[in-house]
């Protein structure tokens, strides 16, 4: 099948910001919510409003695992659950492997997820092309979407803190990686900024494949950057998404910004999206000339 | 009646448990041989003894090649269907078959088991063991589409289908090393967690993200490989998963 032979194909049919209904700058109006939120709050809000309303009831979040900032990804049907789970952990957390096992033992019929980009197209792929996720297609009811422009190994995130930027992983208050750089705040006070040169090497390689920024394929995605600090910049995307979105903004959940009106905003998404998708786009080509008239696998073209 | 598409039930060397799949979509089932196939053989549920013409063979289990009439049968099969899907874990890969090596009365010559598409050509694969009654019936939808829809809706059907077309064409063995092989090998993995969600008999756990494959509990059934994104992931059809659904659903109203 000739798809994505070109550049400009995949742009068209993935477009650098996917299709939405409505974009804006937004956070929590839940105090507690924000003191633990990686930045607006957005998700944790958004997950509270629907357990609270029954349109959801459980999700699927990423919470503290065995090790310092090693996430566990876990079903919280409660808000007490739920409110473990804030904050970014910038290392893989498998989420989709609870999500046919939140419809057995845990007896959802109504589930919430949250997920990288990448998350949301293996849930979206699982609801379309179900092969070992029986009954699992119709009881997706809100699917979060965080952007992301590269995860970690567990073991390159302990390297990045423990060697690069010289603390310990429990003395961590938050990580993240913005403005160019990775940020790294200890629990004391004290900060380290790290170039991402430094950690370009620690990338998780699947992710130099990826062609996806803002978590197009959720209800709705949300992500720090185009928004100020403490704010987040949210795509509602689906009918779905715009329903649960409306309500929540109705129940008073939500500040807002018109994303127009917020700096730096949706230009720099974009550029971001573009960025990232052009260089993992070319990646994706230069796999097919990989070897000695031999090359690598291409998902994009089918499973062979 | 006459603008159905006319769908078999073979069953070779398998358990039935495809057909009750297929059972559970419960009055989805009914709509779809009210209104867009008829069921002309199936030796479960219709008193039809021998293969007759068909549009769509829905088959599943492997191939005694020991059995005169099973290898009878599936090249019979090929020769009246026009379409001709593997379903489940068996008709595509084997899967629990892999391990059959004869010795049991009272026919301990029984002993070698194949995939179909190790004996004839195979159009569409849906693995899983079982496979899922959602996918089943999209699949069913889709071949109806394909056969009798308007210009739009053969075009999306073919869409829809292709994955599955291109499984069948990639082979009839299926482990959970696939996701070694051709995910974490080929530097495609990114630890999403689909293929441990996909697993019927829980050998995969997340290791800092990773798939590990407890290759002695995995029965070989091709549904992590299947399920993960990174397996197959076709851009002109999942992103359009609302509008989608939404006709599957309505399909089916
Ligand atoms: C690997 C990674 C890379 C990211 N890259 C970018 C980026 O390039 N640009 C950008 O704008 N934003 C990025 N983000 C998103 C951003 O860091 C925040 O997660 C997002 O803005 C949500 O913040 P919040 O305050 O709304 O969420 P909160 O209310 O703080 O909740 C955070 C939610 O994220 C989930 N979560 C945490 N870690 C993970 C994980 N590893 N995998 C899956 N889910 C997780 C938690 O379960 C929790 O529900 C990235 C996130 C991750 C995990
Ligand atoms: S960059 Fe892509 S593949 Fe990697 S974690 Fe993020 S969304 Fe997933
Ligand atoms: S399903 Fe996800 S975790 Fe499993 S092999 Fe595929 S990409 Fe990796
Ligand atoms: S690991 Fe599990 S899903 Fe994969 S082939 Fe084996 S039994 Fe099937």
């Amino acid at each position: 099948m000739p798809l994505m032979r070109h550049s400009n194909e995949v742009r068209e049919m993935a477009g650098e910001l996917g299709k939405y209904k409505l974009c804006v700058s937004a956070r929590s109006a839940d105090k507690a919510i924000l003191k633990k939120a990686q930045d607006g709050g957005i998700v944790t809000q958004l997950f509270k409003f629907a357990l609270e309303e029954g349109i959801i009831d459980g999700a699927i979040v990423a919470g503290p695992g065995d090790e310092p900032w090693r996430p566990r990804p876990f079903i919280a049907t409660t808000v007490e659950e739920l409110m473990t789970s804030s904050g970014t952990k910038y290392n893989i957390s498998p989420q989709v492997s609870w999500i046919k096992e939140a419809t057995r033992s845990f007896g959802l019929d109504k589930i919430g997820i949250v997920g990288t980009p990448c998350q949301m197209q293996a849930v979206r792929k699982g609801q379309l092309y179900p092969v070992g996720l029986r009954d699992v297609p119709d009881k997706i009811k809100l699917a979060i979407g965080i952007f992301c422009m590269e995860n970690f190994s567990y073991q390159s995130v302990k390297q990045l803190v423990e060697d690069h930027a010289a603390m310990k992983m429990e003395a961590v208050k938050k990580m993240e990686i913005g403005k160019g750089k990775f940020w790294v705040y200890g629990q004391r006070g004290q900060v380290v900024q790290l170039p991402l040169k430094v950690t370009h090497k620690y990338e998780q390689p699947g992710c130099h494949v990826c062609l996806d920024y803002v978590a197009n394929l959720a209800d709705v995605s949300t992500g720090s950057v185009g928004s100020p600090d403490g704010w987040s910049t949210v795509f509602v995307r689906t009918r779905n998404g715009d329903d649960i979105w409306s309500k929540a903004i109705a129940a008073g959940c939500f500040e807002t910004k018109p994303i127009e009106q917020v700096k730096p905003g949706l230009e720099l998404v974009t550029k971001l999206a573009t960025e990232k998708i052009t260089k993992n786009q070319k990646t994706v080509e230069e796999r097919a000339k990989f070897g000695v008239n031999k090359g690598l696998r291409n998902p994009y073209l089918g499973p062979k | 009646m006459a603008d159905k598409i006319t769908v078999g039930h073979v069953h070779m060397s398998g358990c039935t448990g495809c057909l009750v799949s297929l059972a559970d979509n419960y009055g989805g089932l009914l709509t779809i041989l009210d209104k867009y196939a008829d069921l002309v053989y199936g030796l479960t549920l219709a008193d039809v003894r021998h293969i007759p013409k068909m549009d769509v063979a829905l088959v599943e289990g492997s191939v005694c090649i020991q059995d005169k009439l099973s290898v009878q049968e599936i090249k019979e099969t090929r020769e009246k269907a026009a379409v001709v899907v593997a379903v489940g874990g068996c008709a595509c890969y084997g899967n629990i078959t892999r391990f059959g090596r004869g010795g049991q009365p009272n026919q301990p010559q029984h002993e070698s088991y194949l995939p179909i598409g190790d004996l004839i050509k195979v159009d569409v694969y849906i693995p899983g063991c079982a496979p899922t009654p959602q996918l089943i019936r999209n699949v069913c939808v889709m071949a109806y589409l394909l056969l009798k829809g308007n210009k739009d809706q053969q075009e999306l059907a073919k869409k829809y289908l292709t994955p599955l077309m291109q499984l069948a064409d990639r082979g009839t063995e299926a482990c959970g090393c696939d996701l070694m092989y051709d995910v974490v090998n080929q530097g495609l993995c990114m630890g999403c967690g689909s293929c441990a969600a996909a697993c019927p008999v829980r050998a995969i756990t997340h290791e800092y993200g990773k798939p590990n494959v407890n290759r002695e509990m995995c029965i070989k059934c091709g549904a992590c490989y299947a399920q993960c994104p990174r397996s197959f992931f076709n851009f002109d059809v999942i992103p359009e998963f609302e509008g989608i659904m939404d006709a599957i659903d309505a399909a089916l109203k």
